[in-house]
């Protein structure tokens, strides 16, 4: 005796839940990383997704592993499983991330894509975006070397790092991280910037007024 | 068969007097497997005397022979080699083991029994030779295992074996004697499973075949040698074809299993016995053809016996009660008896494995398979599916008209018999494969198979135990190349780059790896670029880099961390590493490092890398 698993939402569905105020579950995010060579958009995006007993697939184009470097598991978070893809063509990235986005064995599908390739045009997110929504898996597209053109990913970031915290214990060393995130297009939440920092569990989002600058400049100095 | 099996000429002929009680013992088995069986304490084995029990014929002549329980005459249902599970296959007269049958048996049956004196180095030589990397033939070569005081030579080639290396000696004394050996490790499992393939293979001969020991098989050749012409054309046939797969061999056929194993190893070139030749020719082998371990044969050879006949000679009560408590191998009497027929060893022949192919012959030529396909992949998942078997590996071949045949191949990640998602692998494959002028048949073989356990891992089955996963895979490498979807498994490594290893994919259950963020970067780059530095003292922290053209200055850093070079796996000079976390004024942190320090006597002046990228 097996159960049908649930059926993917109707077009219907998905109509309805978007006049709604907020989306349930997964959806598509995009982020751009200014600086090609930063970690804070891959870092910020992990720092989102649940780690599990379910494997993340990451997809990474040619170009970005060559600039911005191969995932490395001892600074992941403890317990993620990843499978990576190196994929050579953006068409194909697509094509990865979308099988990914089928299934639900996945706690969520990264991809890295450099550049503005004209495969990833609005019918191309906008697929993503559905599939991760009628799936409940969630996707985040890291952007780099990129422009905001036309895209129909539910959140757009623009993340970069700050400098960080300082060390308790080393007046002269980085800290823990703080990311400039710019959230310049959301489609269901009012946009805004954040200084966030990440403690290991959960992500703080603050307004960036009250941060402790003599901190950071009396370490420059 | 009779014509060839003359009486060898022995170079030390035995005595008339073990023939004779080898003739003796042969008439009068009866009281003393008797004995036996009541010193083992094999009681159920007793049956009571009928009167319509047939007495051997020469048994009333040795009215001086002594029972102690007093029960001659019939002897039935001995129990042979309790070591042996009787599962699988039996062969043909198994079981006939009864006192009355044991002449007719040992007639019809035939064993042939297949040696393969340098299984394991020739299988290695096969493999070098695979890889081109062959050494030349007058190179001494052993193979090694771990033994109780260091390595101990497994098997050696010819070379080594005239330069005086022997097998079951330490590698070190053979250094010694032959210093310019090249060993190599032994691969013993692997041994085994392609001896396990090789019995399968040798199906082609007769239906029974096993693995005997951990070099030879065992073929029950009982009524298939006339397809082969007759038996000695049937040894040539296996001998030849074992050679042309790289394989020598030494073959015998006779009536038991012991008997060929003995003729095999010790007796001459393709040998052959009849059940009338048998005592006389198994009397003059020594007592080592008994497949007895070395110490049994050390002590039968203190005692006097050499020669299997001198062992017939001595009467069986006495070696019964002294090997009453011994296993077969350290029993020469038992030996004896399956050597000569007395107690039946049946050949415990494996099932075959299950193979699994479909084929459409189509009415004429056709060019393109894809529409043949989801019928192919239906029945086959049917044929899968109705034997709890899921395909590993899937074979599509077609026959073209000319003759040519194209094959396509794809691997699974997760046994499957699930016919979309077979049919769906096929997607984009078949694109390049080359019709020619049509072909007219297609075939769809599962050259590899599982058998699938199904386990319920929730009660309301939304879990599905990681088979959409395994989907997924083999739809990222059927389309991108399985080399191209790996996961990231956790290494036992402190050099950076080493501490993690990209495995395939649908390999399941990973270690759980160390969290060190913060202290490792988020990204690594492979292979490091290189920068160039600014520092204030040589062996102190960067002040500024450039990388990429761009310069960067260094506002707060963390370090060094030394990273020694592992001198059991790197190259000798490897420079040792100060790793430095650091943060630029544009506020990204890097991890940079310094590839040895000024003054270790491994270079010039280091050199300093960008090797990761921090949050």
């Amino acid at each position: 005796m097996q159960c049908a698993p649930p059926p993917p939402k109707s077009n219907t569905n998905l109509l309805r839940n978007r006049a709604q105020a907020a989306p349930e579950g997964a959806t598509l995010a995009e982020v751009f990383s200014p600086c090609a060579s930063d970690g804070a958009a891959i870092s910020f995006a992990l720092a989102h997704i649940q780690v599990g007993d379910k494997p993340l697939l990451w997809v990474q184009d040619r170009v970005s592993r060559l600039e911005s470097g191969a995932p490395y598991l001892p600074g992941l978070p403890a317990g993620l499983h990843v499978i990576t893809v190196e994929v050579s063509k953006a068409s194909d990235l697509l094509w990865t991330m979308e099988e990914g986005l089928r299934c639900p064995d996945l706690c969520g599908v990264l991809g890295e894509v450099w550049g503005d390739p004209p495969t990833l045009d609005f019918t191309a997110s906008k697929r993503l975006a559905l599939r991760a929504e009628a799936h409940n898996v969630p996707a985040w597209l890291i952007r780099r070397g990129a422009h905001a053109n036309l895209s129909a990913a539910r959140l757009r970031w623009r993340v970069s790092s700050l400098p960080a915290q300082a060390d308790p214990f080393d007046r002269h060393a980085p800290g823990s991280p703080l990311w400039q995130a710019d959230l310049f297009r959301a489609r269901f939440r009012t946009p805004g910037e954040w200084v966030v920092s990440h403690d290991g569990e959960k992500l703080h989002f603050d307004h960036g007024v009250n941060r402790d600058i003599p901190a950071v400049a009396q370490a420059i100095m | 068969m009779t014509r060839e099996d003359k009486l060898p000429v022995l170079a030390h002929p035995p005595t008339d007097a073990p023939r004779q009680s080898l003739q003796k013992h042969s008439t009068n088995p009866d009281q003393l497997a008797t004995a036996i069986a009541a010193l083992r304490q094999a009681v159920q084995a007793e049956v009571p005397p009928s009167p319509a029990a047939v007495a051997p014929q020469h048994s009333a002549s040795d009215t001086d022979s002594y029972s102690p329980i007093g029960t001659p005459g019939v002897w039935t249902a001995s129990r042979p080699n309790k070591d042996q599970k009787q599962v699988g296959r039996v062969g043909a007269a198994a079981g006939a083991v009864t006192r009355t049958g044991r002449i007719t048996n040992t007639q019809n049956k035939r064993i042939t029994s297949v040696y393969l004196p340098r299984f394991a180095i020739e299988r290695w030589e096969r493999w070098m030779r695979r890889t081109h990397s062959e050494p030349p033939p007058e190179a001494p070569v052993a193979l090694a295992i771990d033994g109780g005081h260091g390595p101990v030579v497994y098997a050696t080639n010819l070379a080594a074996e005239a330069a005086g290396v022997q097998a079951g000696s330490r590698v070190v004394d053979m250094r010694a004697i032959c210093p310019d050996l090249q060993i190599e490790y032994a691969d013993v499992s692997g041994d085994a499973a392609a001896l396990g393939r090789i019995v399968l293979w040798a199906r082609r001969w007769c239906p029974w075949t096993a693995i005997d020991g951990r070099d030879g098989l065992v073929l029950d050749t009982s009524g298939s040698d006339h397809l082969w012409g007759a038996e000695a054309a049937m040894l040539r046939d296996i001998e030849g074809r074992l050679s042309q797969i790289g394989f020598s061999s030494r073959l015998a056929t006779a009536p038991t299993h012991g008997a060929a194993w003995a003729l095999a190893r010790i007796g001459g070139v393709r040998e052959t016995c009849s059940a009338d030749m048998l005592p006389a020719r198994m009397g003059a082998l020594p007592v080592r053809a008994l497949r007895i371990d070395g110490d049994t044969a050390l002590l039968l050879r203190r005692l006097g016996i050499k020669a299997v006949g001198d062992l017939a000679a001595v009467p069986r009560i006495s070696l019964a009660r002294r090997f009453s408590r011994a296993g077969l191998d350290q029993n020469p009497l038992m030996r004896l008896d399956q050597m000569m027929g007395d107690v039946g060893e049946p050949i415990n022949a494996a099932e075959d494995p299950p193979r699994f192919a479909v084929q459409s012959n189509l009415p004429e030529p056709v060019q393109d398979p894809i529409p043949y396909l989801p019928e192919l992949c239906h029945a086959l998942c049917a044929d899968l599916a109705a034997q709890n078997f899921g395909a590993r590996r899937l074979c599509l071949s077609i026959y073209r008209t000319d003759g040519e045949v194209r094959h396509v191949t794809l691997n699974i990640a997760k046994a499957s018999h699930d016919a979309q998602h077979l049919c769906r692998l096929f997607d984009g494959k078949l694109d390049h494969i080359d019709p020619g002028f049509g072909f007219d048949l297609i075939t769809l073989t599962a050259p590899t198979s599982e058998s699938l356990t199904r386990i319920q891992t929730r009660l309301d089955q939304t879990s599905s135990d990681g088979a959409a996963l395994a989907q997924l895979i083999d739809r990222l490498g059927a389309r991108l190349g399985a080399h191209k979807v790996r996961q990231l498994a956790p290494h036992a490594s402190h050099i950076p780059e080493r501490a993690v290893k990209h495995i395939a994919a649908s390999t399941s259950a990973t270690s759980i790896h160390t969290d060190f963020r913060g202290k490792r970067p988020v990204k690594l780059l492979f292979p490091p670029e290189e920068i160039h530095v600014l520092y204030q003292v040589p062996e102190g922290p960067p002040a500024q880099f450039s990388w990429r053209k761009q310069t960067h200055k260094i506002i707060r850093y963390n370090g060094p961390e030394r990273i020694a070079p592992e001198w059991w796996a790197d190259m000798p000079g490897t420079r040792l590493r100060d790793y430095y976390k650091v943060e630029v004024r544009t506020a990204q942190r890097y991890w940079l490092y310094r590839d040895g320090v000024l003054g270790d006597t491994r270079g010039a002046t280091p050199r300093w890398f960008v090797h990761g990228v921090f949050a």
